[in-house]
């Protein structure tokens, strides 16, 4: 390596620009493969910018700590979109208003399925005590879905993957699986995509229809708030 | 664009503050999106910028999502140990969380909708 390249690397790899930077364009590519290809839900703009950027570092030995350092400022927006949300809710008010006793039974049914199959089924399959703990969360928003997995013994990155991972799939086999139970209801589908699969999944409710995207960002603020009470609850009958 | 912006930090700040002196289990950002929604009832509508800003900032919500997903590479190892039952779990509880959440919600409001 010649020194001036040397130095560049060098700068590169300390400032946060790179990372920053890294985060938006492999972004757009995944946009674009997913526009290009008949926005085929598979083709997750997300699953496809996670898969560039962790190839690229991978390949060149950055660490994800120096890489998070620059990405961090896209990461934070992530609390005033959390906020942002109010507003499709607002919009939608007199909707959920209506149905708000089909809302809560459907979150409780949710919440609880979505926790205890998939601790049932990596129990069933073997899967380690850790493993176990930190996938109960997984249904809820990143930050909250941590500080349970931290609090009923999980670790909260791996927790933070699995959080990442089930929005993926969500994102992209949510509306093959809505369709397979003839649910045509878009508040109901919206809602589905909310409970179950976060934030992930509300931005592809939104994408899909405004009347699914506001039910879904509710779906996700409340089982954010039932995951956060009644899991630690939960853990604790279970396990004493 | 910047009283927006300015809008929905102090609503996460309050909620910060809120979750932390009264010990909730609640994200603060939660909290934030009850406050900024209490808000918008009192006022009784959205206010064009607010509305330009929370589109444009939800249209590209799952960008926001990458940055974590990469730390999928710190994971790499217990993934891969752990692949059948991981893959397995994760499939299986969120389809059946997405479809039994949307069919209880559509089987309740329909029953509701029947009697009006």
């Amino acid at each position: 390596m010649s020194p001036d390249f040397h130095e560049i690397w060098v700068y590169l790899s300390a400032s946060p620009l790179a990372g920053l930077t890294l985060t938006l364009v492999a972004y757009q590519a995944g946009l674009w493969v997913f526009e290009q290809f008949g926005r085929r839900p598979i083709l997750n703009p997300v699953l496809i910018a996670v898969l560039l950027i962790a190839g690229l570092l991978t390949a060149t030995g950055v660490e994800y700590r120096t890489y998070f350092d620059g990405a961090q400022f896209v990461h934070f927006l992530l609390g005033p979109a959390t906020v942002a949300l109010a507003v499709p809710l607002y919009k939608q008010f007199n909707e959920v208003r209506r149905s708000a006793p089909a809302l809560i039974v459907a979150l409780l049914a949710g919440s609880a399925a979505s926790a205890l199959s998939a601790v049932g089924i990596a129990w069933a399959l073997g899967a380690s005590e850790r493993t176990l703990l930190s996938l109960a969360p997984k249904s809820v928003t990143s930050p909250i879905a941590m500080g349970v997995s931290e609090q009923i013994g999980g670790l909260p990155s791996l927790t933070a993957v699995f959080v990442i991972l089930t929005g993926i799939i969500a994102a992209s086999l949510g509306t093959w699986v809505l369709n397979l139970v003839r649910v045509k209801d878009w508040r109901a589908r919206g809602f589905g995509m909310g409970v179950a699969a976060h934030g992930i999944g509300t931005a592809r409710a939104l994408q899909v229809n405004e009347v699914a995207g506001a039910f879904a960002g509710l779906g996700m603020g409340l089982n954010a708030l039932a995951t956060a009470i009644l899991l630690p609850v939960l853990y604790h009958l279970i396990f004493g | 664009m910047l009283g927006t912006l300015t809008i929905l930090l102090l609503c996460q700040l309050a909620g910060e503050l809120i979750a932390r002196i009264l010990h909730l289990p609640v994200p603060g950002p939660v909290i934030g999106m009850v406050l900024l929604f209490i808000g918008l009832l009192v006022k009784g509508d959205v206010p064009t910028p607010l509305q330009d800003m929370a589109g444009g900032i939800l249209r590209h919500l799952s960008l926001l999502f990458v940055p974590a997903g990469v730390g999928v590479m710190a994971h790499l190892h217990r993934l891969g140990t752990e692949a059948l039952p991981i893959a397995a779990a994760l499939f299986g509880s969120t389809l059946l969380g997405v479809a039994l959440t949307a069919w209880v919600m559509a089987a309740l409001s329909r029953r509701g909708e029947d009697r009006r």
